[in-house]
């Protein structure tokens, strides 16, 4: 589904991406962890397209597509999601008015014709249940005045009812008490599939209790240091990150 | 003072001899003595002049060119019902003021509760003289500027209201002010009282019948808010393209008074509003404001806020979008006595830039005499947030799109504080009219 080549991006002249490789297949959960400032928020958002990074070289293959060639809006509708770290604030779009734009967007990709009026409803109500929101979020302005949690809960919500294909959470879990963790996860687990992968980005072991990944990959100073199974994310908990933040330096 | 000012006011100052004996009130002393004064005022200082601090980026000087008449009867029929529906509001009780008139032909009053008084300032100077004595130049003196002396000079009628104690309203009332014909000078005077623990929503609607008709219309509305009594005032000023406009509004609160203020501008070539509130002890203030200009408009802002004792609280967020070669100005005074510890203050500018020659002076002035209070302001100018483009375009939608998305968005913010269904449809229709909107998608909102 994704493949990323020995991928090295720029800020300002500054090197921040130093070289990653990562295979990611279809079905497959990737969990990618390391400390604050190593680069994770960076690839996730040249994975959506965001603009002021350089792309000094490498390349980002997508369901066989050139990923970087597309802008932004299409990589959504061919099916890439983030969920961002920090998600921004809209007063005056309501959220039901942007999740109705997001789905016809994408449905006029495809050659789709607008969502009917109430089978959105009916959708939406039912995915809103699912994450345990009020209905009456539906309605006020996109994250206006919400709460950490509940911005994130957004998130989760706008990817429930789009259901990419490629699905990039930026440290969704920071700043989740347990319940609204559980609720996010099951949220996230309820969307697996054999044709869906996730790339969860995140700084602590405790997401991965709750959403197994398939594979761990750690970032230090912009480059994969080491990867493994679900076992390096608990090995990680044990011996925190300055053993391979060395490996980095050492690299 | 400027000379040309002073030429000007005098071939207003010439004409007012013979008008004055057909103003209404006549036979009142203390209304006299008022108008008297005022006129001396005016007389003295013609219009004001952007040497004044509070005129500087607001020239005036074109009044001159025209000479404004007032006129001194309404004209019957003069509104049709195709004029008077595309502003009245059906879900209100509405007052309309047709060439600075009172019509009661064109006014709903029907069910009105008997204690509330509703009444032109011309039947209410000889019904209830004492009230608007009492009441009259009490929350704004001609001194203020030379639209205060020239409106207290001038005007030709007004609306008076009275809202008694503890009485809730079931609808909003409103005050529609028309112009019917060009060249026409329209100044009223307003009084609005909302005794102890009442409640009440007052809307003034400002628009003229004919497209692109050149007048004057110049208004002031004082407005007295009880102990713990509340008014949601909103302003919808969409006068025609060419005419010059002038409104203040002037409010008392006493303790624990609240006050509401949503105000939008959208018309007249040059629209100056200003919007002054003293708070009691514990009052609470939110002025909210969203001014929108195109081609060559200039529309002005000036609000001051009055922390005159402990605990009141003010909230403010004004907003500005301006395409073309519009120009808008936002002066925001905050002033806070010593004796007013505890103050809350909050005072927010923000304004939009469409095109490369559109410009927006904005001040905010804090003078803060007492040392425990918490203010804080923030003015920004610019385009649109790049951030928000992106998180759009990351959610499928096109960059054009979202930029459109957007602009109506930074404006909607303020639309969808408006409670009043009907008034908020209307001024939603004038939002939509204004920007290009390919992407925003009405029935989806
Ligand atoms: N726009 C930017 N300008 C300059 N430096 C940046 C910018 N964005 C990120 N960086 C730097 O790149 C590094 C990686 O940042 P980031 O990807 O946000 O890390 P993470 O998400 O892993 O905490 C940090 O050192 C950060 O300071
Ligand atoms: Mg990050």
């Amino acid at each position: 589904m994704l493949s990323i080549k020995n991928l090295t991006v720029s800020v300002n002249d500054k090197q921040i991406l130093k070289g990653i490789n990562l295979e990611i297949k279809a079905g497959e959960i990737h969990a990618i962890m390391g400390p604050n400032g190593s680069g994770k928020s960076t690839l996730s958002h040249i994975l959506s397209g965001k603009s002021g990074y350089e792309v000094t070289g490498g390349s980002v293959t997508y369901q066989g597509k050139d990923l970087l060639e597309m802008p932004p809006e299409i990589r959504s509708r061919e099916g890439v999601f983030l969920a961002f770290q920090y998600p921004v604030e809209i007063p005056g779009v309501s959220n039901i008015y942007l999740l109705k734009a997001a789905l016809n967007a994408m449905r006029k990709h495809h050659g789709q014709p607008e969502v009917d009026a109430m089978d959105f409803l009916t959708l939406v109500k039912h995915k809103v249940k699912l994450l345990e929101m009020d209905e009456k979020f539906l309605y006020r302005a996109v994250n206006e005045g919400f709460s950490g949690g509940e911005k994130k809960r957004n998130e989760i919500l706008q990817m429930a009812i789009l259901e990419p294909k490629l699905c990039i959470l930026d440290e969704t879990d920071s700043g989740l008490d347990i319940d609204a963790l559980k609720i996010v996860s099951e949220g996230v687990n309820s969307l697996r599939s054999p044709e869906r992968s996730f790339v969860m980005v995140t700084h602590y072991q405790r997401l991965l209790d709750y959403i197994k990944p398939d594979f761990v990959h750690v970032l230090a100073h912009g480059q994969i240091v080491k990867s493994g199974g679900a076992e390096l994310a608990l090995e990680l908990e044990e011996k925190g990150y300055s053993w391979l933040e060395d490996l980095a330096v050492a690299q | 003072m400027s000379s040309i000012n002073a030429v000007t006011a005098s071939r207003y100052a010439a004409d007012y001899p013979s008008l004055k004996a057909r103003l209404p009130g006549q036979g009142l002393a203390w209304l006299e003595h008022l108008r008297t004064e005022a006129f001396n005022t005016f007389s003295q200082h013609g219009f004001p002049s952007p040497r004044e601090e509070e005129w500087r980026y607001t020239n005036v000087s074109a009044i001159e060119k025209k000479l404004f008449t007032p006129s001194l009867t309404i004209t019957a029929n003069a509104v049709s019902q195709d004029d008077l529906s595309a502003y009245q509001l059906q879900d209100t009780w509405s007052v309309v003021l047709v060439d600075g008139h009172f019509s009661a032909a064109d006014s709903l009053l029907a069910g009105l509760p008997a204690t509330v008084i509703v009444m032109s300032m011309a039947e209410a100077l000889v019904t209830q003289a004492d009230l608007v004595e009492r009441h009259l130049g009490q929350a704004v003196h001609h001194d203020e500027h030379s639209f205060i002396a020239f409106n207290s000079a001038w005007f030709t009628d007004g609306v008076f209201i009275h809202i008694p104690a503890k009485q809730l309203l079931a609808k909003p009332i409103q005050i529609l002010h028309l112009v019917t014909q060009a060249d026409v000078l329209a100044t009223t005077r307003n009084v609005v009282i909302v005794d102890e623990l009442a409640e009440a929503t007052l809307i003034e609607t400002f628009a003229a019948t004919g497209e692109s008709l050149a007048y004057l219309s110049a208004a002031v509305t004082e407005v007295f808010i009880a102990q713990n009594a509340q008014l949601t005032g909103y302003k919808l000023q969409s006068e025609s393209d060419k005419a010059y406009h002038f409104c203040g509004t002037y409010v008392k609160q006493a303790r624990d008074a609240r006050f509401t203020q949503h105000n939008f501008e959208f018309g007249g070539l040059l629209a100056r509003n200003d919007t002054h509130t003293d708070l009691n002890q514990a009052a609470e203030c939110t002025l909210n404001g969203l001014y929108s200009g195109i081609n060559r408009q200039h529309i002005d802002n000036h609000t001051r806020i009055n922390h005159l004792q402990p605990h009141a609280i003010s909230r403010e967020l004004y907003k500005g979008i301006l395409d073309d070669r519009a120009r808008g100005v936002f002066q925001g005074r905050v002033i806070v006595a010593e004796q007013a510890q505890k103050t809350d203050s909050q005072m927010n500018n923000r304004n939009l830039l469409l095109s490369n020659d559109a410009e927006v002076d904005t001040k905010p002035q804090l003078e803060i005499y007492a040392d425990d209070v918490k203010c804080a302001h923030g003015m920004t100018v610019g385009q649109l947030d790049e951030k928000s483009v992106f998180y759009l375009q990351s959610r499928g939608v096109d960059n054009d799109t979202a930029r459109n998305m957007l602009t109506f968005a930074f404006a909607n913010e303020m639309v969808d504080k408006i409670t009043v269904r009907s008034l908020h449809d209307q001024v939603l229709e004038h939002v939509l009219s204004r920007f290009p909107q390919e992407g925003v998608n009405k029935e989806w909102l």
